[in-house]
Protein backbone atom coordinates (compact mmCIF):
# COMPACT_ATOMS: atom_id res chain seq x y z
CA UNK A 1 0.00 0.00 0.00
CA UNK A 2 2.80 2.05 0.70
CA UNK A 3 4.57 1.36 -2.35
CA UNK A 4 1.19 2.16 -4.51
CA UNK A 5 1.18 5.75 -2.26
CA UNK A 6 5.10 6.47 -3.09
CA UNK A 7 4.78 6.38 -6.71
CA UNK A 8 1.74 8.41 -6.42
CA UNK A 9 3.99 11.25 -5.09
CA UNK A 10 3.93 13.81 -7.80
CA UNK A 11 6.88 16.43 -7.99
CA UNK A 12 6.35 19.43 -9.96
CA UNK A 13 8.55 20.61 -12.65
CA UNK A 14 10.76 23.06 -11.19
CA UNK A 15 9.58 25.54 -13.84
CA UNK A 16 6.42 25.66 -12.75
CA UNK A 17 6.92 27.50 -9.35
CA UNK A 18 4.92 25.07 -7.15
CA UNK A 19 6.09 25.82 -3.40
CA UNK A 20 7.14 22.30 -1.73
CA UNK A 21 5.44 23.55 1.45
CA UNK A 22 2.14 25.74 1.52
CA UNK A 23 0.30 26.04 4.94
CA UNK A 24 -2.69 28.17 4.86
CA UNK A 25 -5.37 29.44 7.69
CA UNK A 26 -3.32 26.63 10.36
CA UNK A 27 -4.70 26.91 13.94
CA UNK A 28 -4.02 24.06 16.66
CA UNK A 29 -5.33 23.94 20.08
CA UNK A 30 -4.05 22.25 22.62
CA UNK A 31 -6.75 21.87 25.18
CA UNK A 32 -8.10 25.57 26.09
CA UNK A 33 -5.06 26.83 24.56
CA UNK A 34 -4.81 28.00 20.80
CA UNK A 35 -1.28 27.54 19.86
CA UNK A 36 -0.94 28.44 16.49
CA UNK A 37 -3.14 31.20 15.06
CA UNK A 38 -4.08 31.14 11.13
CA UNK A 39 -0.91 30.63 10.27
CA UNK A 40 -0.30 30.99 6.52
CA UNK A 41 2.68 30.93 4.77
CA UNK A 42 4.76 29.13 1.39
CA UNK A 43 8.35 27.57 1.68
CA UNK A 44 10.63 29.00 -0.86
CA UNK A 45 12.18 25.61 -3.24
CA UNK A 46 15.25 24.81 -2.16
CA UNK A 47 16.96 26.09 0.44
CA UNK A 48 17.63 26.02 4.37
CA UNK A 49 14.49 27.51 6.40
CA UNK A 50 14.89 28.31 10.12
CA UNK A 51 11.30 28.39 12.39
CA UNK A 52 12.48 30.56 15.19
CA UNK A 53 10.29 32.32 18.33
CA UNK A 54 10.67 32.22 21.70
CA UNK A 55 10.01 29.27 24.29
CA UNK A 56 6.09 28.53 23.80
CA UNK A 57 6.03 29.94 20.60
CA UNK A 58 4.43 26.98 18.75
CA UNK A 59 7.47 26.43 16.53
CA UNK A 60 7.64 22.60 17.35
CA UNK A 61 3.25 22.41 17.20
CA UNK A 62 3.83 23.82 13.70
CA UNK A 63 6.08 21.11 12.57
CA UNK A 64 3.94 18.59 14.08
CA UNK A 65 0.46 20.17 12.58
CA UNK A 66 2.04 20.25 9.37
CA UNK A 67 2.90 16.77 9.51
CA UNK A 68 -0.17 15.80 11.01
CA UNK A 69 1.53 14.39 13.99
CA UNK A 70 -1.33 16.77 15.98
CA UNK A 71 -4.98 17.65 14.71
CA UNK A 72 -4.85 21.20 13.57
CA UNK A 73 -8.62 23.01 14.07
CA UNK A 74 -8.25 24.27 11.12
CA UNK A 75 -5.74 24.84 8.42
CA UNK A 76 -4.82 23.01 4.82
CA UNK A 77 -1.05 22.02 4.21
CA UNK A 78 -0.08 20.89 0.97
CA UNK A 79 3.21 19.44 -0.42
CA UNK A 80 4.47 20.34 -4.01
CA UNK A 81 0.80 21.48 -4.61
CA UNK A 82 -0.88 17.76 -3.14
CA UNK A 83 -2.81 17.07 0.03
CA UNK A 84 -0.15 16.12 2.26
CA UNK A 85 -1.73 12.50 2.17
CA UNK A 86 -0.66 11.93 -0.96
CA UNK A 87 2.79 12.90 -0.64
CA UNK A 88 4.20 11.35 2.37
CA UNK A 89 6.87 9.49 0.92
CA UNK A 90 8.55 12.97 -0.44
CA UNK A 91 8.97 14.08 3.39
CA UNK A 92 11.61 13.05 5.95
CA UNK A 93 11.54 13.62 9.17
CA UNK A 94 13.75 14.23 12.58
CA UNK A 95 12.29 14.47 15.56
CA UNK A 96 12.99 15.69 18.77
CA UNK A 97 15.72 13.20 20.58
CA UNK A 98 13.82 13.05 23.61
CA UNK A 99 10.77 12.31 21.89
CA UNK A 100 12.45 8.24 21.99
CA UNK A 101 13.34 5.72 24.41
CA UNK A 102 17.00 5.58 23.67
CA UNK A 103 17.30 1.85 25.44
CA UNK A 104 15.35 0.23 22.89
CA UNK A 105 17.02 -2.57 21.66
CA UNK A 106 18.41 -1.61 18.64
CA UNK A 107 21.73 -0.75 17.16
CA UNK A 108 22.06 2.19 15.04
CA UNK A 109 21.99 0.93 11.65
CA UNK A 110 18.41 -0.53 13.01
CA UNK A 111 17.39 3.02 13.51
CA UNK A 112 18.93 4.00 10.03
CA UNK A 113 16.73 1.49 7.64
CA UNK A 114 13.53 2.61 9.66
CA UNK A 115 14.54 5.27 7.09
CA UNK A 116 13.96 2.93 3.99
CA UNK A 117 11.03 1.15 4.94
CA UNK A 118 8.32 3.17 3.31
CA UNK A 119 10.10 1.65 0.39
CA UNK A 120 10.53 -1.99 1.71
CA UNK A 121 6.35 -2.11 1.89
CA UNK A 122 4.11 -3.21 4.30
CA UNK A 123 5.54 -7.54 5.53
CA UNK A 124 8.25 -7.13 3.82
CA UNK A 125 12.10 -7.93 4.66
CA UNK A 126 14.88 -5.93 4.71
CA UNK A 127 17.72 -6.36 1.85
CA UNK A 128 21.27 -6.12 1.93
CA UNK A 129 20.58 -3.22 -0.49
CA UNK A 130 18.67 -1.38 1.80
CA UNK A 131 21.33 -1.82 4.84
CA UNK A 132 24.46 -0.81 2.51
CA UNK A 133 22.09 2.45 2.23
CA UNK A 134 21.37 2.51 5.81
CA UNK A 135 25.53 2.54 5.83
CA UNK A 136 26.04 5.42 3.52
CA UNK A 137 23.48 7.52 5.47
CA UNK A 138 25.92 6.60 8.30
CA UNK A 139 29.20 7.68 6.52
CA UNK A 140 27.52 10.48 5.67
CA UNK A 141 26.75 11.62 9.13
CA UNK A 142 30.48 10.15 10.36
CA UNK A 143 29.01 7.52 11.95
CA UNK A 144 29.45 4.49 10.06
CA UNK A 145 31.77 2.84 12.88
CA UNK A 146 29.10 2.46 15.52
CA UNK A 147 26.66 1.07 13.10
CA UNK A 148 26.07 -1.83 15.60
CA UNK A 149 26.47 -0.27 18.62
CA UNK A 150 23.28 -0.15 20.67
CA UNK A 151 21.85 3.40 20.76
CA UNK A 152 21.46 3.85 24.64
CA UNK A 153 25.38 3.49 23.93
CA UNK A 154 26.15 6.54 21.73
CA UNK A 155 26.61 10.07 23.47
CA UNK A 156 23.83 12.72 23.01
CA UNK A 157 25.72 14.00 19.66
CA UNK A 158 26.02 10.77 17.84
CA UNK A 159 22.29 9.99 18.57
CA UNK A 160 21.31 13.29 16.95
CA UNK A 161 23.13 12.07 14.28
CA UNK A 162 21.66 8.56 13.89
CA UNK A 163 18.13 10.18 13.56
CA UNK A 164 19.53 12.96 10.85
CA UNK A 165 21.04 9.89 8.94
CA UNK A 166 17.67 7.69 9.21
CA UNK A 167 16.14 11.43 7.19
CA UNK A 168 18.63 11.00 4.79
CA UNK A 169 18.06 7.33 4.15
CA UNK A 170 14.74 8.85 3.30
CA UNK A 171 16.02 10.39 0.32
CA UNK A 172 13.16 13.18 0.76
CA UNK A 173 12.88 16.16 -1.21
CA UNK A 174 11.10 17.89 1.66
CA UNK A 175 13.04 17.97 5.27
CA UNK A 176 11.20 18.68 9.00
CA UNK A 177 13.93 19.06 11.39
CA UNK A 178 13.02 19.84 14.95
CA UNK A 179 16.11 21.16 16.65
CA UNK A 180 18.29 18.91 15.48
CA UNK A 181 21.11 21.14 16.81
CA UNK A 182 19.77 21.42 20.29
CA UNK A 183 22.30 20.44 23.09
CA UNK A 184 25.10 18.58 20.94
CA UNK A 185 28.62 18.91 20.62
CA UNK A 186 30.41 21.50 18.74
CA UNK A 187 31.66 18.19 16.18
CA UNK A 188 28.24 17.13 15.59
CA UNK A 189 27.03 20.64 15.22
CA UNK A 190 29.39 21.06 12.66
CA UNK A 191 28.92 17.63 10.59
CA UNK A 192 25.05 18.59 10.76
CA UNK A 193 25.50 22.04 9.32
CA UNK A 194 27.74 20.30 6.50
CA UNK A 195 25.11 17.32 5.76
CA UNK A 196 22.31 20.61 5.89
CA UNK A 197 24.41 22.73 3.07
CA UNK A 198 24.56 19.15 1.36
CA UNK A 199 21.00 19.10 1.10
CA UNK A 200 20.47 22.67 -0.09
CA UNK A 201 22.91 22.08 -2.36
CA UNK A 202 21.21 19.42 -3.85
CA UNK A 203 18.26 20.93 -4.33
CA UNK A 204 16.53 20.24 -1.25
CA UNK A 205 14.34 22.07 1.09
CA UNK A 206 15.19 21.50 4.78
CA UNK A 207 12.76 23.24 7.57
CA UNK A 208 14.29 23.55 10.58
CA UNK A 209 12.78 24.63 14.28
CA UNK A 210 15.79 26.41 15.81
CA UNK A 211 16.28 27.76 19.04
CA UNK A 212 19.86 29.77 18.50
CA UNK A 213 19.54 33.16 16.91
CA UNK A 214 23.15 33.51 16.98
CA UNK A 215 23.85 30.72 14.43
CA UNK A 216 20.85 31.75 12.13
CA UNK A 217 22.50 34.42 10.00
CA UNK A 218 25.55 31.98 9.15
CA UNK A 219 23.27 29.00 7.97
CA UNK A 220 19.91 29.80 6.92
CA UNK A 221 18.44 31.63 3.77
CA UNK A 222 15.08 32.02 5.27
CA UNK A 223 13.75 32.67 8.56
CA UNK A 224 10.12 32.12 9.40
CA UNK A 225 9.55 33.90 12.90
CA UNK A 226 6.40 32.90 14.76
CA UNK A 227 5.29 34.06 18.55
CA UNK A 228 1.93 31.72 18.22
CA UNK A 229 1.02 33.65 14.65
CA UNK A 230 3.27 34.06 12.27
CA UNK A 231 5.07 37.35 12.72
CA UNK A 232 7.50 37.61 9.95
CA UNK A 233 9.13 35.60 7.29
CA UNK A 234 11.38 35.92 4.42
CA UNK A 235 15.00 35.74 3.54
CA UNK A 236 17.06 36.44 6.72
CA UNK A 237 19.24 39.41 5.76
CA UNK A 238 14.94 41.04 5.02
CA UNK A 239 13.67 39.64 8.04
CA UNK A 240 15.91 39.24 10.95
CA UNK A 241 15.44 42.64 11.77
CA UNK A 242 15.72 44.15 15.68
CA UNK A 243 11.99 45.54 14.74
CA UNK A 244 10.89 42.17 14.20
CA UNK A 245 12.66 40.25 16.73
CA UNK A 246 11.31 42.76 18.93
CA UNK A 247 7.85 41.88 17.43
CA UNK A 248 8.25 38.39 18.45
CA UNK A 249 10.40 37.99 21.06
CA UNK A 250 9.70 41.15 22.85
CA UNK A 251 11.64 43.57 24.57
CA UNK A 252 14.06 40.55 26.04
CA UNK A 253 15.60 40.30 22.30
CA UNK A 254 17.03 43.94 22.02
CA UNK A 255 20.12 43.53 21.50
CA UNK A 256 20.27 40.06 19.95
CA UNK A 257 20.07 41.19 16.55
CA UNK A 258 22.75 40.52 14.72
CA UNK A 259 22.31 42.61 11.58
CA UNK A 260 22.25 46.02 13.01
CA UNK B 1 17.33 -35.84 31.80
CA UNK B 2 14.29 -36.24 29.27
CA UNK B 3 13.76 -39.54 30.14
CA UNK B 4 13.34 -38.58 33.27
CA UNK B 5 10.48 -36.73 32.76
CA UNK B 6 6.97 -38.42 33.59
CA UNK B 7 6.78 -39.31 29.58
CA UNK B 8 5.40 -42.77 30.72
CA UNK B 9 3.22 -41.61 32.75
CA UNK B 10 1.83 -39.10 31.06
CA UNK B 11 -1.42 -39.45 28.78
CA UNK B 12 -1.91 -38.61 25.42
CA UNK B 13 -4.70 -35.79 26.96
CA UNK B 14 -1.47 -34.75 29.52
CA UNK B 15 0.94 -34.63 26.04
CA UNK B 16 -1.86 -32.31 24.05
CA UNK B 17 -1.62 -29.76 27.48
CA UNK B 18 1.68 -29.80 27.06
CA UNK B 19 1.79 -28.66 23.59
CA UNK B 20 -0.49 -26.75 23.86
CA UNK B 21 0.85 -24.63 26.83
CA UNK B 22 4.29 -24.60 25.14
CA UNK B 23 3.11 -22.80 22.71
CA UNK B 24 0.74 -20.53 24.38
CA UNK B 25 4.22 -19.57 26.31
CA UNK B 26 5.92 -18.59 23.07
CA UNK B 27 3.70 -16.31 21.78
CA UNK B 28 3.06 -15.15 25.02
CA UNK B 29 6.42 -14.20 25.50
CA UNK B 30 6.92 -13.01 22.01
CA UNK B 31 3.96 -10.73 21.68
CA UNK B 32 4.64 -9.45 25.04
CA UNK B 33 8.09 -8.29 24.16
CA UNK B 34 6.37 -5.39 21.97
CA UNK B 35 3.95 -4.54 24.83
CA UNK B 36 6.65 -3.76 27.02
CA UNK B 37 8.95 -1.86 24.65
CA UNK B 38 5.74 0.26 23.68
CA UNK B 39 5.09 0.68 27.29
CA UNK B 40 1.53 -0.73 27.45
CA UNK B 41 1.80 -3.35 29.34
CA UNK B 42 -0.87 -2.94 32.08
CA UNK B 43 -3.37 -2.44 29.14
CA UNK B 44 -2.90 -6.09 28.63
CA UNK B 45 -3.64 -6.76 32.04
CA UNK B 46 -6.91 -4.36 31.65
CA UNK B 47 -7.66 -6.52 28.54
CA UNK B 48 -7.23 -9.55 30.23
CA UNK B 49 -10.02 -8.65 32.87
CA UNK B 50 -12.21 -7.18 30.57
CA UNK B 51 -12.83 -10.57 28.96
CA UNK B 52 -14.90 -11.75 32.30
CA UNK B 53 -17.96 -10.20 31.47
CA UNK B 54 -17.94 -11.49 27.44
CA UNK B 55 -17.47 -14.79 28.93
CA UNK B 56 -20.47 -15.11 30.86
CA UNK B 57 -22.27 -13.24 27.99
CA UNK B 58 -21.38 -15.07 25.87
CA UNK B 59 -22.35 -18.09 28.15
CA UNK B 60 -25.56 -16.67 28.72
CA UNK B 61 -25.84 -16.29 24.65
CA UNK B 62 -25.13 -19.72 23.97
CA UNK B 63 -27.91 -20.89 26.54
CA UNK B 64 -30.56 -18.70 24.88
CA UNK B 65 -29.56 -20.16 21.63
CA UNK B 66 -29.27 -23.73 22.90
CA UNK B 67 -26.00 -24.48 22.74
CA UNK B 68 -25.31 -28.20 24.58
CA UNK B 69 -22.88 -27.37 27.10
CA UNK B 70 -20.44 -24.80 27.24
CA UNK B 71 -19.03 -24.58 23.70
CA UNK B 72 -15.39 -22.87 23.73
CA UNK B 73 -15.35 -20.89 20.57
CA UNK B 74 -18.52 -18.99 21.60
CA UNK B 75 -16.85 -18.15 25.13
CA UNK B 76 -14.02 -17.23 23.62
CA UNK B 77 -15.13 -14.88 20.86
CA UNK B 78 -17.17 -13.24 24.10
CA UNK B 79 -14.11 -12.92 25.83
CA UNK B 80 -12.09 -11.25 22.37
CA UNK B 81 -14.88 -9.04 22.50
CA UNK B 82 -15.33 -7.30 25.77
CA UNK B 83 -11.90 -7.22 25.72
CA UNK B 84 -11.25 -5.46 22.91
CA UNK B 85 -14.52 -2.92 24.00
CA UNK B 86 -12.36 -2.55 27.20
CA UNK B 87 -8.81 -1.41 25.20
CA UNK B 88 -10.90 0.57 23.40
CA UNK B 89 -12.62 2.31 26.35
CA UNK B 90 -9.24 3.19 27.59
CA UNK B 91 -8.37 4.50 24.18
CA UNK B 92 -10.98 6.89 23.86
CA UNK B 93 -10.54 8.00 27.37
CA UNK B 94 -6.76 9.28 26.68
CA UNK B 95 -7.65 10.28 23.64
CA UNK B 96 -10.15 12.84 24.40
CA UNK B 97 -9.81 13.31 27.80
CA UNK B 98 -6.68 14.71 29.71
CA UNK B 99 -6.95 11.69 32.04
CA UNK B 100 -3.71 10.14 31.96
CA UNK B 101 -3.64 6.29 30.57
CA UNK B 102 -3.08 4.62 34.15
CA UNK B 103 -5.93 6.27 35.80
CA UNK B 104 -8.29 5.53 32.66
CA UNK B 105 -6.45 1.65 32.81
CA UNK B 106 -7.87 1.34 36.48
CA UNK B 107 -10.86 2.55 35.77
CA UNK B 108 -11.82 0.66 32.81
CA UNK B 109 -10.38 -2.95 34.17
CA UNK B 110 -12.05 -2.67 37.45
CA UNK B 111 -15.47 -1.10 35.84
CA UNK B 112 -15.40 -4.66 33.21
CA UNK B 113 -13.86 -6.92 35.98
CA UNK B 114 -16.79 -6.03 38.49
CA UNK B 115 -19.63 -6.28 35.87
CA UNK B 116 -17.87 -9.94 34.99
CA UNK B 117 -17.97 -11.35 38.75
CA UNK B 118 -21.72 -9.58 39.12
CA UNK B 119 -22.55 -11.30 36.16
CA UNK B 120 -20.74 -14.78 36.92
CA UNK B 121 -22.51 -14.55 40.46
CA UNK B 122 -26.38 -14.39 39.05
CA UNK B 123 -25.64 -16.84 36.38
CA UNK B 124 -24.35 -19.27 38.70
CA UNK B 125 -27.43 -18.73 40.49
CA UNK B 126 -29.99 -20.09 37.68
CA UNK B 127 -31.19 -23.25 38.29
CA UNK B 128 -31.21 -23.91 34.43
CA UNK B 129 -27.71 -23.19 33.77
CA UNK B 130 -24.60 -25.46 34.55
CA UNK B 131 -22.34 -22.78 34.90
CA UNK B 132 -19.50 -24.82 36.77
CA UNK B 133 -16.50 -24.27 34.08
CA UNK B 134 -16.93 -20.97 33.55
CA UNK B 135 -14.78 -19.92 37.26
CA UNK B 136 -11.97 -21.88 35.38
CA UNK B 137 -11.54 -18.80 33.50
CA UNK B 138 -10.80 -16.62 36.35
CA UNK B 139 -7.67 -18.48 37.02
CA UNK B 140 -7.43 -21.22 34.87
CA UNK B 141 -7.55 -25.02 35.16
CA UNK B 142 -5.66 -27.16 32.76
CA UNK B 143 -6.99 -30.43 34.42
CA UNK B 144 -10.19 -30.34 32.63
CA UNK B 145 -8.76 -29.19 29.28
CA UNK B 146 -9.80 -31.78 26.33
CA UNK B 147 -7.28 -32.57 23.75
CA UNK B 148 -9.19 -30.63 21.32
CA UNK B 149 -9.37 -27.82 23.45
CA UNK B 150 -5.46 -27.57 23.74
CA UNK B 151 -5.14 -27.63 19.99
CA UNK B 152 -7.46 -25.25 19.38
CA UNK B 153 -4.67 -23.07 22.02
CA UNK B 154 -1.89 -24.04 20.19
CA UNK B 155 -3.38 -23.13 16.52
CA UNK B 156 -4.33 -19.68 18.21
CA UNK B 157 -0.61 -19.30 19.84
CA UNK B 158 0.68 -20.31 16.07
CA UNK B 159 -1.35 -17.54 14.15
CA UNK B 160 -0.07 -14.80 16.82
CA UNK B 161 3.64 -15.57 16.66
CA UNK B 162 3.21 -15.64 12.57
CA UNK B 163 1.63 -12.57 12.89
CA UNK B 164 4.76 -11.08 14.83
CA UNK B 165 6.91 -12.75 12.15
CA UNK B 166 5.08 -11.28 9.25
CA UNK B 167 5.32 -7.85 10.66
CA UNK B 168 8.51 -7.34 12.65
CA UNK B 169 9.75 -4.33 10.70
CA UNK B 170 6.34 -2.67 11.43
CA UNK B 171 6.51 -3.13 14.96
CA UNK B 172 9.43 -2.66 15.95
CA UNK B 173 9.16 0.66 13.92
CA UNK B 174 5.25 1.67 16.06
CA UNK B 175 7.12 0.92 19.08
CA UNK B 176 10.44 2.79 18.81
CA UNK B 177 9.20 5.90 17.13
CA UNK B 178 5.91 6.35 16.44
CA UNK B 179 6.12 9.83 15.50
CA UNK B 180 8.28 9.12 12.99
CA UNK B 181 6.36 6.54 11.40
CA UNK B 182 2.78 8.65 11.36
CA UNK B 183 5.39 11.07 9.72
CA UNK B 184 6.28 8.84 7.16
CA UNK B 185 2.98 7.83 5.94
CA UNK B 186 2.46 4.82 8.19
CA UNK B 187 -1.13 3.61 9.61
CA UNK B 188 0.20 3.80 13.17
CA UNK B 189 -3.38 3.72 14.35
CA UNK B 190 -3.87 0.46 12.00
CA UNK B 191 -0.45 -0.72 13.54
CA UNK B 192 -1.50 -0.33 17.53
CA UNK B 193 -5.17 -2.31 16.14
CA UNK B 194 -2.53 -5.51 15.24
CA UNK B 195 -0.79 -5.14 18.21
CA UNK B 196 -3.57 -5.16 20.28
CA UNK B 197 -5.72 -8.35 17.68
CA UNK B 198 -2.17 -10.07 18.65
CA UNK B 199 -2.94 -9.90 22.22
CA UNK B 200 -5.83 -10.33 22.42
CA UNK B 201 -5.52 -13.87 20.58
CA UNK B 202 -2.64 -14.85 23.07
CA UNK B 203 -4.70 -13.57 25.83
CA UNK B 204 -8.30 -15.30 24.84
CA UNK B 205 -5.81 -18.39 24.49
CA UNK B 206 -4.35 -18.14 27.58
CA UNK B 207 -7.50 -17.73 29.67
CA UNK B 208 -8.38 -21.35 29.62
CA UNK B 209 -4.89 -22.30 31.06
CA UNK B 210 -3.38 -19.27 33.06
CA UNK B 211 -6.65 -17.38 33.73
CA UNK B 212 -7.41 -13.94 33.33
CA UNK B 213 -5.85 -12.53 36.37
CA UNK B 214 -2.36 -14.19 35.33
CA UNK B 215 -2.28 -14.21 31.97
CA UNK B 216 -0.83 -10.53 31.74
CA UNK B 217 2.50 -12.32 34.07
CA UNK B 218 2.84 -14.57 30.90
CA UNK B 219 2.69 -11.86 28.29
CA UNK B 220 5.08 -9.11 30.24
CA UNK B 221 7.16 -11.42 32.45
CA UNK B 222 9.16 -13.11 30.04
CA UNK B 223 9.96 -10.16 27.97
CA UNK B 224 10.67 -8.14 31.34
CA UNK B 225 13.33 -11.62 32.01
CA UNK B 226 14.58 -11.39 27.85
CA UNK B 227 15.22 -7.49 27.85
CA UNK B 228 18.31 -8.55 30.70
CA UNK B 229 19.81 -10.85 28.05
CA UNK B 230 20.49 -8.47 25.23
CA UNK B 231 20.24 -5.66 23.10
CA UNK B 232 18.87 -6.33 20.57
CA UNK B 233 15.20 -6.92 19.61
CA UNK B 234 15.54 -10.09 17.44
CA UNK B 235 17.18 -12.18 19.83
CA UNK B 236 15.26 -10.56 22.92
CA UNK B 237 12.06 -12.29 21.15
CA UNK B 238 13.84 -15.45 21.03
CA UNK B 239 14.97 -15.11 24.60
CA UNK B 240 11.25 -14.29 25.43
CA UNK B 241 9.67 -16.90 23.36
CA UNK B 242 11.85 -19.59 25.12
CA UNK B 243 11.20 -18.09 28.51
CA UNK B 244 8.00 -18.45 27.86
CA UNK B 245 7.21 -22.14 26.40
CA UNK B 246 9.95 -23.37 29.17
CA UNK B 247 7.24 -21.81 32.01
CA UNK B 248 4.40 -22.70 29.90
CA UNK B 249 5.60 -26.58 29.55
CA UNK B 250 7.50 -27.27 32.71
CA UNK B 251 4.17 -25.45 34.38
CA UNK B 252 2.07 -27.62 32.96
CA UNK B 253 3.87 -30.67 33.88
CA UNK B 254 4.45 -29.72 37.55
CA UNK B 255 0.61 -29.00 37.86
CA UNK B 256 -0.28 -32.69 36.13
CA UNK B 257 2.00 -34.29 38.46
CA UNK B 258 0.63 -32.78 41.63
CA UNK B 259 -3.10 -32.77 40.79
CA UNK B 260 -3.86 -29.70 43.06
CA UNK B 261 -2.05 -27.47 41.95
CA UNK B 262 -3.60 -24.50 39.75
CA UNK B 263 -1.85 -25.03 36.23
CA UNK B 264 -1.89 -20.78 35.98
CA UNK B 265 -0.02 -19.95 38.74
CA UNK B 266 2.37 -22.58 38.77
CA UNK B 267 3.32 -21.30 35.23
CA UNK B 268 3.67 -17.76 36.22
CA UNK B 269 5.44 -18.79 38.94
CA UNK B 270 7.95 -20.67 36.89
CA UNK B 271 8.10 -17.36 34.82
CA UNK B 272 9.11 -15.47 38.02
CA UNK B 273 11.97 -17.85 38.64
CA UNK B 274 13.26 -17.25 35.06
CA UNK B 275 12.61 -13.45 35.82
CA UNK B 276 14.94 -13.95 38.86
CA UNK B 277 17.50 -15.30 37.88
CA UNK B 278 17.63 -12.48 34.49
CA UNK B 279 17.30 -9.67 37.11
CA UNK B 280 20.44 -11.34 38.88
CA UNK B 281 22.55 -13.06 36.59
CA UNK B 282 22.17 -12.41 33.15
CA UNK B 283 25.54 -11.36 31.79
CA UNK B 284 24.31 -8.49 29.47
CA UNK B 285 22.02 -6.05 31.74
CA UNK B 286 22.16 -8.17 34.94
CA UNK B 287 22.81 -7.20 38.16
CA UNK B 288 25.45 -8.74 39.34
CA UNK B 289 27.09 -8.41 35.60
CA UNK B 290 26.74 -4.62 36.65
CA UNK B 291 28.09 -4.98 39.70
CA UNK B 292 31.23 -6.80 38.77
CA UNK B 293 31.91 -3.84 36.14
CA UNK B 294 31.57 -0.99 38.40
CA UNK B 295 33.65 -3.10 40.85
CA UNK B 296 36.58 -3.85 37.60
CA UNK B 297 36.28 0.08 37.05
CA UNK B 298 36.67 0.89 40.35
CA UNK B 299 39.82 -1.05 41.17
CA UNK B 300 40.88 0.64 37.30
CA UNK B 301 40.72 4.14 38.86
CA UNK B 302 42.63 3.23 42.05
CA UNK B 303 45.20 1.73 39.94
CA UNK B 304 45.37 4.61 37.53
CA UNK B 305 45.94 7.00 40.87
Amino acid sequence: MLQRLRTRNFIPPADAGVSPLSVSGLSVAYHRQLALHDVNWTAPTGGLVAVVGPNGAGKSTFLKAVLGLVTPLAGTVEVYGRPLAQQRGLIGYVPQRESVDWDFPVNALDVVTMGRYGMIGWGRRITGAHKRAGMEALDRVGMADYARRQIGQLSGGQQQRVFLARALAQEARLYFMDEPLAGVDAATEQTILAVLRELEAEGRTVICVHHDLQTVAATFDHVLMLNRTLVATGPVADTLTDANLRLAYGQRASGLSLLS
Amino acid sequence: MMEALPTAGMGHNTAMVLAGTTALGIAAGTVGCFMVLRRRALVSDALSHATLPGIVIAFLVGLALGVEGRSLPLLLLGAALSGALAVACIQAITRWTRLPEDAAIGAVLSCFFGLGVVLLSVVQALPAANAAGLKGFIFGQTAAMRSGEAATLAVLALVALAGVALFFKELRLLAFDEGFARAAGWPTGRFDLGLMALVTLVTVAGLQTVGLVLIIALLITPAAAARFWTDRLGLMLLVAGLIGGLSGGIGALLSARFQNLPAGAIIVLVASCFFMASLFFAPARGLLARTLRRARLRASLGAAL
